[in-house]
């Protein structure tokens, strides 16, 4: 009695948690333009619809190619610093990992503006340009820590064993170091590709007039429409951050990547 | 014999070690020079120019003065509109931190103790909500509480309802979002608090003849208080920073500070204004960001 009691309570406040996600999926098969759960005649209208805006489209391709860019500059320039950070000694060691964390102490909107302010008189909003300088300094953390964690885990007794039979710094980190921590880099980039994917509200002051990410087509349309043409769009949305969770969770498990 | 020859050329003379400990740093150096300069480019330069500009001035015909005022903050703090704005900012941010944590604190718990063999995806479904895109999710209660929208819709045509009742574009419709798409931080926070917690405790506690309310209010709850208060200023912290939930959700009719920021940036263009609104954003969040941290220290030692 008292077990089917929690059990309830358990169920209830999961179907609360995934509510909004069900009830996408559900409207995203309408026949009409409801928003209203018909399972009567399940259509594929709405993914027609949705694949026939060009703003979507468009968006869909800058997100794309943003995500992909962002998730290997952020790569590229922050693994030499977790690796400086696990593996040198020098001062303010401490204070740097704090300073590569610290984007996430700061509210989006703050950034975003920030960002407009900067972006604005140089004629970068609305270009790839400003979107990638905007995305990286929201996904570095991420990528600093998943490092850092796969740097920490290992120790450096093949680094240095390889060293002692003459290694080069730069043969070390490609032939050891890096196959190592591969799982820890693949979850950062991932994690990156995921927030700069997803990533509305510093995309959203620096969109201007000109090229824009997918969320912001989105919110836009939103805020005068509601059809299940968004719900189509969130599904495949929903869908791809699954299928990238999925990675994360096979690589090194997604409790580690999320708790900070 | 070899070796010894080799070192002492490459060497050239100098102490090894101190030739070494040069060439290192400046390595070192290298290593984060570049991602340093992007980090400084892409955030720390926008918050200099942000905080710079809170200090302008805003002329009457629209052009921007600069200059050095303490107008735009004394604006935002003697105007009754925007302490109104400040006031629902932090109530906001109250309400979904409590209701967060009363939603996630049975499924913290269940999943902290659960043996089954779903535990992993179980968590998983907990958590991950959070990596898909909050835009996606908002809309979700949209369909969900709209004018149009699921419940309306269902009350409407049962007969219950002759006309919709306002769910969304307003405070209630807002709460109830964020505290969905917060509530996933709250779990992932109070997972990591509830390491203390141990069975053999709260057996013991049962087994001395305590009855189940009395074991949770003295044994389990204070050793999940911790966890419990991390995750309400998790979510505290969140929801004052939030913006596309208030703003889609609120349909303009919420007003708080991260939506003002917005309004005043893009369509007035009021830009030492939305600066001033930022700067007051940022230091009431770093203030709860700053006890957080205090508190998550405390907890661990």
């Amino acid at each position: 009695m008292r077990k089917a009691l929690s059990g309830t309570v358990i169920t209830v406040i999961y179907l609360f948690l995934l509510a909004p996600i069900i009830a996408v999926f559900l409207i995203s098969f309408n026949s009409s333009s409801a928003l209203k759960i018909d399972l009567g005649s399940p259509s594929l209208q709405w993914y027609q619809e949705m694949l026939s805006n060009s703003a979507f489209i468009e968006g869909a391709k800058v997100s794309f190619i943003t995500a992909a860019v962002v998730s290997v500059v952020v790569l590229v320039l922050g693994v030499p610093v977790a690796l400086a950070i696990a593996r040198r000694e020098f001062p303010g060691k401490n204070a740097l990992s704090a300073f590569f964390l610290s984007p996430l102490l700061v509210p989006s909107v703050v950034i975003g503006l920030g960002l407009l302010l900067v972006f604005q008189p140089l004629a970068l909003t609305g270009t790839y340009l400003g979107i990638i300088i905007a995305h990286f300094g929201i996904t570095v953390p991420y990528v600093i820590r998943t490092t850092l964690m796969s740097l920490k885990t290992n120790d450096v007794s093949c680094e240095e064993a390889a060293r002692v039979h003459g290694a080069g710094p730069f043969t070390t980190f490609f032939r050891i170091t890096l196959p190592i921590i591969s799982p820890g880099l693949i979850a950062g980039a991932v994690m990156a590709f995921i927030i700069s994917f997803d990533e509305a509200v510093i995309s959203l002051f620096v969109a201007g007039s000109g090229r824009t990410t997918l969320p912001v087509e989105m919110f836009r349309y939103l805020q005068y429409r509601s059809d299940p043409a968004i719900a189509a769009l969130s599904v495949i949305l929903i869908l791809i951050s699954v299928l990238l969770v999925v990675v994360i969770e096979r690589v090194v498990g997604l409790r580690k990547v999320m708790n900070s | 014999m070899v070796t010894l020859q080799t070192t002492q050329l490459r060497t050239g003379g100098l102490p090894v070690k101190e030739k070494r400990s040069a060439k290192q740093r400046a390595g070192t150096l290298g290593l984060i020079l570049p991602g340093s300069i992007g980090l400084f480019v892409g955030f720390v330069l926008p918050l200099i120019v942000m905080i710079r500009m809170s200090f302008n001035q805003h002329g009457t015909g629209g052009q921007l003065v600069e200059t050095l005022t303490f107008e735009n903050y004394g604006r935002a703090l003697s105007d009754p509109f925007y302490w109104q704005v400040i006031g629902n900012t932090l109530w906001l941010g109250l309400l979904c931190g409590g209701l967060a944590v009363i939603l996630a604190y049975p499924i913290a718990l269940f999943l902290t103790r659960t043996t089954s063999k779903w535990k992993g995806v179980l968590i998983a479904l907990a958590i991950a909500p959070l990596l898909t895109s909050a835009v996606a999710r908002t809309y979700g209660w949209i369909a969900i509480l709209g004018d149009q929208g699921i419940i309306n819709g269902f009350l409407m045509d049962t007969g219950l309802l002759s006309g919709p009742i306002r769910l969304n574009n307003d405070m209630p419709g807002v709460i109830i979002a964020l505290v969905e798409i917060l509530m996933p931080y709250a779990i992932l926070a109070m997972i990591s608090g509830f390491g203390r917690l141990n069975n053999s405790l709260e057996e013991a506690a049962g087994t001395l003849g305590a009855s189940r309310f009395k074991v949770f209010m003295r044994v389990t709850l204070p050793l999940t208080l911790p966890g419990v208060f991390t995750g309400f200023l998790l979510v505290f912290v969140l929801s004052i920073s939030s913006f596309v939930t208030p703003r889609l959700m609120g349909g303009g009719r919420v007003f708080i500070l991260a939506t003002e920021v917005y309004n005043e940036a893009t369509q007035t263009l009021n830009w030492p204004l939305a600066s001033a609104l930022s700067v007051i954003l940022l230091i009431l969040f770093g203030l709860l960001v700053a006890g957080y941290q205090q508190l998550t220290k405390r907890f661990e030692d």
